[in-house]
């Protein structure tokens, strides 16, 4: 492949891990002859290159108009990026940028674009991706000409193969990104809600997801929890329900967690979920349906009703904590 | 203030998709259909918009099977008007092709805001919001969690990995992908579906001639293999229970 781009992303000051992986990728795809393309969007972009090692060459917009994530000025410097770059395959993580960032470019430049991707492989001229559809429950091929753009899951590919410290050329976009007349402003960035506990270092989770079905059905979780020695967290709904606060959200709008133990109770394992605690230790899914996917993730699974299970693991605990 | 919200309706993943032949597609004749769960939550903010400040809400959507249902739905919750677009071709069309259908009843519609969710389980070519912000040059901003109007602008809630968040002022007209509304989707009542389902403000337009083309396709579709799948314990909930404690004592997992 002649050349690939990848977009950067920031999480608070550091590069995100996703952009690690994808510079990997990109690295694997271009081959020995190809070149890695970057763009970094950030305050203080310039103090961030030697990170990015893996890319030949970096295009930076810096200074005030790159603080923050901004949509319309992350859309227009990759524009910039890519008429400059010329690149056969753009690479964008599924995450809230690259939700913003994929079609859109997609659109603008004629392109197709396959997202939530999860593998990718050349073929020919043509590349064949594979996807995760249906929140987990099928894999789609797709056949994708060049020049292309992908949406790639945040946590498939290895972080490492794109650490790299380096040395990369950097070319300033700041004359090519007009930020005048923006239609959008930031007004303020949220750091994370503080709360009790830090849930990425508690070392057992015990998670309850939409199938606990109820508030009150969170106090049993709790007790079965403290049983355990296990903090509780949640997916999505559950936060969104209100039932637990957002600082115990475990996914790609949560926390990224790799405890030693992961229960769930109630969880599908949609790939948005997986995401946040796949690299567990050990995890143990109860769900009623056999076919989630969280089945595919976890070591030990069982089927029964979480409820009936609650009681029988809180019951055998405390018989044996007699 | 006008709003205009998209709403889908996608498999239900309570039900078993199975493939149809060609294995390229899944069989749409048995699975039940519900609507997207993020366009659910982009309807539910909008109804809230409008009961803040007074909004008048359009539900648009692409016609196909339970589509008129699903509008009706759509109008017992608050919407004021429903729009089905005819005449498209393949039910579903993906968010990607369909894109300049809503795109061109949009802009008759004029509307101040377009509302629809982040993605659906089926966006294998893209999502819609950015499509359509691309499309009719409109600011565009997704997985967004609350907005609030202004005159002239809104502010919406961006959400990040690890809990981060902003705030960004978004010039009006502009097109928001909804991942959570400001609350939880209301009930709606049988009575208020009856209601709405007598109700003349669902109306019928030929969808536009417009289409993306598109140089991505499927070549198959397959389960994920279970190889690598957990070992399973049965649905008995007291060997279930001893079976976990058996694992996590051997493992040394038990917090003491
Ligand atoms: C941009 C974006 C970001 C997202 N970020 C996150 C995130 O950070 N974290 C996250 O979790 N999700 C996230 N999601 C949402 C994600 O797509 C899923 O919707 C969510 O993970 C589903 O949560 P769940 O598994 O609890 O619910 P469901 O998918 O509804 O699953 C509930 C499960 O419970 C089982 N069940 C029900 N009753 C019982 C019972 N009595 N006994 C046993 N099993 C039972 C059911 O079989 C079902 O599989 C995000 C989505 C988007 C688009
Ligand atoms: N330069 C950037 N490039 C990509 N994403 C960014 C950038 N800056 C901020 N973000 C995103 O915005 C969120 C909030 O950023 P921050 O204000 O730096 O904490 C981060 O978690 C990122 O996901």
């Amino acid at each position: 492949m002649t050349a690939v781009l990848v977009h950067i992303e920031l999480e608070g000051e550091a590069i995100a891990p996703v952009s690690f992986q994808l510079l990997g990728l990109a690295r694997t795809l271009a081959g020995d002859h190809g070149r890695v393309d970057a763009l970094l969007v950030a305050e203080a972009a310039e103090g961030q290159l030697p990170q990015l090692g893996a890319a030949d060459r970096v295009f930076c917009l810096g200074g005030a108009v790159a603080a923050g994530y901004l949509p319309e000025t992350h859309f227009k410097a990759l524009q910039a990026a890519r008429e400059a770059s010329q690149p056969e395959l753009t690479l964008v993580a599924y995450s809230s940028a690259g939700l913003d960032l994929a079609a859109a470019t997609a659109v603008s430049d004629d392109l197709p674009l396959v997202a939530y991707c999860q593998g990718v492989e050349r073929d020919g001229e043509e590349l064949l991706v594979t996807s995760q559809l249906y929140a987990g429950r099928l894999l789609a091929t797709s056949r994708v000409t060049l020049p292309a753009v992908l949406s790639v899951v945040p946590g498939t590919f290895e972080e490492a193969a794109g650490q790299i410290q380096g040395n990369p050329e950097m070319i300033d976009l700041s004359a090519a990104v007009d930020t005048s007349h923006a239609r959008m402003r930031l007004v303020e960035v949220m750091a994370p809600e503080g709360d009790d506990v830090d849930i990425t270092t508690a070392p057992s989770l015990l998670c309850v997801g939409r199938g606990i079905g109820d508030q009150d059905s969170i106090a049993e979780a709790e007790e079965l929890a403290e049983l355990l020695g296990a903090e509780v967290v949640g997916s999505r709904p559950v936060i969104d329900a209100g039932w637990l606060p957002k600082s115990r959200q475990v996914g790609k709008s949560g926390q990224r967690v790799a405890p030693k133990l992961y229960v769930s109770l109630g969880v599908s394992g949609a790939p948005e979920h997986l995401e946040g605690m796949s690299k567990a230790g050990f995890i143990v899914a109860i769900n009623k349906d056999p076919s989630a996917p969280i089945f595919e993730t976890a070591h030990l699974g069982s089927t029964c009703d979480l409820f009936d299970l609650m009681d029988s693991l809180a019951e055998q605990l405390r018989q044996r904590g007699q | 203030m006008h709003i205009v919200v998209i709403l889908r309706l996608v498999p239900d993943l309570a039900d078993d998709l199975d493939l149809a032949e060609g294995g390229k597609s899944i069989d749409r004749e048995w699975v039940g259909l519900a609507l997207n769960e993020f366009d659910e939550q982009a309807l539910e903010e909008a109804v809230l918009l409008s009961e803040a400040s007074g909004a008048t809400v359009t539900a648009l959507a692409l016609a196909g099977e339970g589509v008129e249902r699903m509008l009706q739905g759509a109008l017992a919750r608050g919407a004021s008007a429903a729009i089905l677009l005819e005449g498209s071709g393949d039910d579903p069309l993906p968010s990607r092709t369909a894109a300049p259908i809503y795109a061109e009843a949009i802009r008759a519609l004029a509307p101040d805001l377009v509302l629809t969710g982040v993605q659906t389980i089926e966006d294998l070519f893209g999502q819609l919001a950015p499509y359509l912000g691309r499309l009719l040059d409109w600011p565009q901003v997704s997985a967004v969690s609350g907005i609030t109007l202004d005159a002239g602008h809104c502010q919406v809630r961006q959400e990040y990995s690890g809990g981060r968040q902003a705030l960004i002022e978004v010039a009006l007209p502009a097109v928001i992908g909804l991942q959570t509304a400001s609350k939880p989707p209301r009930y709606v009542s049988a009575s208020k579906l009856k209601e709405a389902m007598k109700s003349d403000r669902l109306s019928r337009q030929p969808a536009g001639a417009g289409r993306l083309a598109n140089a991505a396709r499927i070549e198959r579709l397959v389960p994920p293999e279970r190889s690598a799948g957990a070992e399973m314990l049965g649905d008995d909930p007291d060997s279930a229970a001893a079976g976990i404690l058996g694992a996590l004592d051997a493992r040394g997992l038990l917090g003491t």
